[in-house]
């Protein structure tokens, strides 16, 4: 039987791809709103810090970031073959190690909290 | 004879102005620069967190500054449109079977849209923004 890394690449990118479509714009609204100076009670620090020293807390937060980072990270590929650059191997080396160099800084600062 | 197969240029960076279809794909395709920038900014984010309180206000002031609101704004629109042509092309990528019947197409989008509003409105209701 052939053997493809593609289903390694392809569950996280469309686990996050829905990830994303669910939860990105609402984190966006949230930080938009602490941008126009508005910040919302659940982006104090206590509480925010609260919320990420919780086990299942650190669990969503670090679901949410990994995913969409994979996820942004196969899709900037396809955009940059899409926009010309065919250098496929270097791009995709690039994109796949920052999302995995990503994941892992940000797990470390979820269990640093 | 030999055969000659047919070979049809492609103009690598600008195959896309040729039909509008392929400009509709391309403006979901850039979606993906802001959203992989903004998911930076998460994990920076999450490091000023962990850093301490002092940290975090500095993260929330610079998030303030007139770049990061335009930066935001336009990420905001990204993850809007992304969110809105993934859910119309579920329909797509999973139909769904009943018995002998697909379930219409509408129906697994508007699923999608009213469970996106459900989990949006409680997210900000969690956060105090009520």
């Amino acid at each position: 039987m052939a053997k493809s890394h593609k289903p390694v690449v392809w569950f996280p990118f469309a686990a996050g791809g829905t990830v994303i479509a669910f939860c990105i714009p609402v984190i966006v609204l949230l930080t938009f709103l602490a941008a126009l100076g508005h910040v919302p009670a659940g982006l104090g620090y206590e509480k925010l810090h609260a919320f990420a020293g919780n086990g299942l807390g650190k669990l969503i937060l670090f679901g949410v970031v990994a995913l969409s980072l994979w996820s942004s990270a196969h899709r900037l590929r396809c955009t940059c073959f899409d926009f010309g650059l065919r250098a496929d191997t270097l791009v995709a080396t690039v994109l796949y190690l920052a999302a995995i160099i990503g994941s892992i800084a940000s797990a470390l600062f979820l269990l640093r909290i | 004879m030999s055969r000659r197969p047919l070979v049809r240029e492609v103009p690598p960076t600008t195959w896309y102005f040729r039909h509008p279809r392929y400009l509709r794909y391309m403006s979901r395709e850039i979606t993906s620069i802001f959203i992989g920038a903004y998911c930076v900014l998460l994990v920076v984010g999450l490091q000023r967190l962990s850093a301490g309180p002092a940290a975090w206000e500095g993260f929330l002031a610079a998030l303030r500054s007139p770049a990061s609101v335009v930066f935001q704004f336009l990420c905001l629109v990204a993850a809007v449109y992304h969110a809105a042509t993934w859910f119309n092309a579920t329909q797509k990528a999973m139909p769904l079977q009943i018995g002998e019947d697909f379930v219409p197409g509408n129906v697994i989008s508007g699923a999608h849209y009213a469970a996106w509003v459900v989990l949006s409105v409680v997210v900000l209701l969690l956060a105090g923004v009520f």
